[in-house]
């Protein structure tokens, strides 16, 4: 029985992390986004301003939510909730620190790509459900983007999952620090097992998965929707996209799904890529720095700092480059980044075969 | 191909690193030049936003704003009101029977103004009213900050007399006229009965 309340409390800590999460990041994107372009962002609301997305979020639950006459309803009630349950459910299956996860799978991996998928439905539904022009054709160009970016996405995590011969992110993520069962090897010629840190991540072990990190990097921005990649909200063609029909707690939860799925693919991407929770100081000789570093507490830390860095990131790059035409977005796509991580793939065959 | 991948790598790299160092430039609060200041126009770094209700721009002295009305100078001669553009003073003038007095410049007043109203929501901003005013009762001010609920909150009354007091005044200007009629009869009686 008291498994079922552990269950309902991770599920619920979950929640109440990506809520937090969003509403931090709101607040982070907006200061970010003021200071890039030379204003000050929220000043009022609390010492600089951070009282001032809890107080957005307050406002929008007090808003009446408006269905549109035309709207179908059933559609367009169920679009918010499926667009973030399905971002929340990816959560499930992130390990936060040694021995600390959710839910232990052994298709983790596959699991979250799959599940993530199911975001381009309640996209779509959203889209459609509104009835209105705009929604519609934001709907449409979220699903081709976010169904064309997948294929180089999954390929690069497919040359991940060549070098670590499983799909369990656990286990993905013990075999990049001194934790490891098995040899590790920097550039597969020094083996550094014992010494661990940042060398043993992903990224050295195989240097080409750098370049399937860019890769995946730049997929994982046209999944989330998010700038150079936002034209399925492009606000001076289309409104606001999909979510144009939305007020109150709905546009809430599609806004909650944006940020959490932003902290998603960035762990995801540091899971497979960055070393996930694994400490990026070395061992050296006597001073075992790697070893004093990994705990469950220190896990949380490093974790945390890797994918807010990432989501820094994310969020500097919106605010630099512009948005990219639909064309443009298809020649990166296809002609690029899918070659690319095909290469990479090989590479990755190759490289388990000699040199591992 | 390739050219064409590292020209957007470059290109790229040039933005972000542009943002960046605007996100860690000082974020100091701006300092509050007035735009006659020589180095206005040169100033690029730090914030660009001014905190207005805590910082004010500095307004030039010939800044045309609201309309101030010092009403005990007035002549009503209705100057103003005729030259202004958009019709937005409105002025109801009643003769006096004497002279009531000198405004501060020495001019002598005759009329009373009974309405002085100007409306500043259908105002221009055009400053004609303050130069055409003899005495210079009418002036634009530095005030430029004003919302009101009401539009008829927008229309100033500057008229310091009571309905009361201009029904008694129009009375005994009527009472003149009436008596000065009397007076020109009585006149142009006598002339024809001299002829």
């Amino acid at each position: 029985m008291s498994f079922y309340i552990t269950y309902v409390l991770v599920s619920i800590g979950l929640f109440a992390f990506s809520a937090l999460f969003a509403l931090f990041a709101v607040y982070g994107e907006r200061k970010v986004s003021a200071f890039i372009q030379d204003r000050l962002g929220p000043t009022e609301t609390g010492k600089f301003g951070l009282l001032q997305t809890l107080a957005d979020i307050l406002k929008l639950l007090q808003k009446e939510m408006i269905i549109p006459t035309a709207a179908d309803k059933i559609l367009f009630m169920m679009a918010p909730a499926i667009i973030f349950i399905a971002v929340y459910m990816g959560f499930a299956a992130l390990p936060w620190a040694p021995g600390l996860i959710p839910s232990k799978i052994n298709l983790g991996l596959y699991y979250i790509f799959a599940i993530i998928s199911i975001e381009t439905l309640g996209i779509l539904m959203a889209g459609w459900g509104s009835n209105n022009k705009y929604s519609i054709l934001g709907a449409m160009r979220s699903a081709a983007q976010i169904i064309s970016y997948e294929i180089p996405a999954g390929f690069a995590l497919i040359s991940v999952v060549m070098i670590a011969q499983t799909l369990n992110l656990q286990d993905i993520a013990i075999q990049q620090g001194t934790l490891s069962a098995e040899k590790i090897k920097f550039l597969g010629f020094w083996d550094i097992t014992k010494i661990g840190g940042i060398l043993s991540w992903n990224i050295f072990r195989a240097p080409h998965l750098i370049i399937a990190f860019v890769i995946y990097f730049i997929a994982s921005l046209a999944e989330s929707n998010r700038a150079p990649f936002d034209i399925p909200e492009a606000e001076s063609e289309l409104v606001s996209g999909f979510h144009t029909e939305f007020t109150g707690l709905r546009f809430g939860l599609v806004f909650l799904a944006e940020y959490s799925m932003m902290f998603l693919v960035s762990m995801v991407g540091v899971i497979l890529f960055l070393g996930a929770w694994n400490t990026p100081l070395p061992n050296i000789g006597a001073i075992h720095l790697a070893d004093w570093t990994t705990s469950k507490v220190w896990g949380i830390f490093w974790i945390a700092t890797k994918t807010l860095t990432l989501v820094g990131i994310q969020m500097w790059i919106r605010w630099t480059i512009p948005r990219l035409r639909v064309d443009q977005l298809m020649n990166l796509c296809w002609k690029v980044l899918t070659p690319l991580a095909f290469v990479c793939m090989l590479v990755s065959g190759i490289w388990r075969i000699w040199l591992m | 191909m390739i050219n064409k991948a590292i020209n957007g790598f470059k290109t790229t790299w040039k933005g972000l690193s542009l943002t960046i160092r605007h996100l860690f430039a000082s974020n100091a609060k701006r300092q509050v030049i007035s735009v006659t200041d020589d180095n206005y126009f040169k100033r690029l770094e730090g914030t660009n936003t001014i905190q207005y209700p805590h910082q004010k721009l500095p307004v030039p002295e010939v800044g045309r704003y609201q309309l101030d009305v010092e009403i005990d100078d007035c002549i009503v001669c209705d100057l103003c009101a005729k030259i202004c553009p958009v019709d937005c003073i409105t002025i109801d003038s009643i003769k006096a029977t004497e002279l009531i007095g000198n405004t501060s410049d020495g001019s002598p007043k005759r009329i009373y103004a009974a309405k002085f109203d100007i409306d500043m929501a259908k105002c221009m901003y055009c400053g004609l009213c303050t130069i055409v005013c003899p005495t210079e009762c009418i002036v634009m001010t530095n005030q430029y900050d004003r919302t009101v609920f009401e539009l008829k909150d927008l229309n100033y009354e500057f008229s310091d007399m009571t309905p009361e007091v201009a029904a008694e005044k129009r009375q005994l200007l009527e009472n003149q006229l009436a008596e000065r009629q009397a007076a020109k009869l009585a006149a142009m009686n006598k002339k024809e009965g001299g002829a």
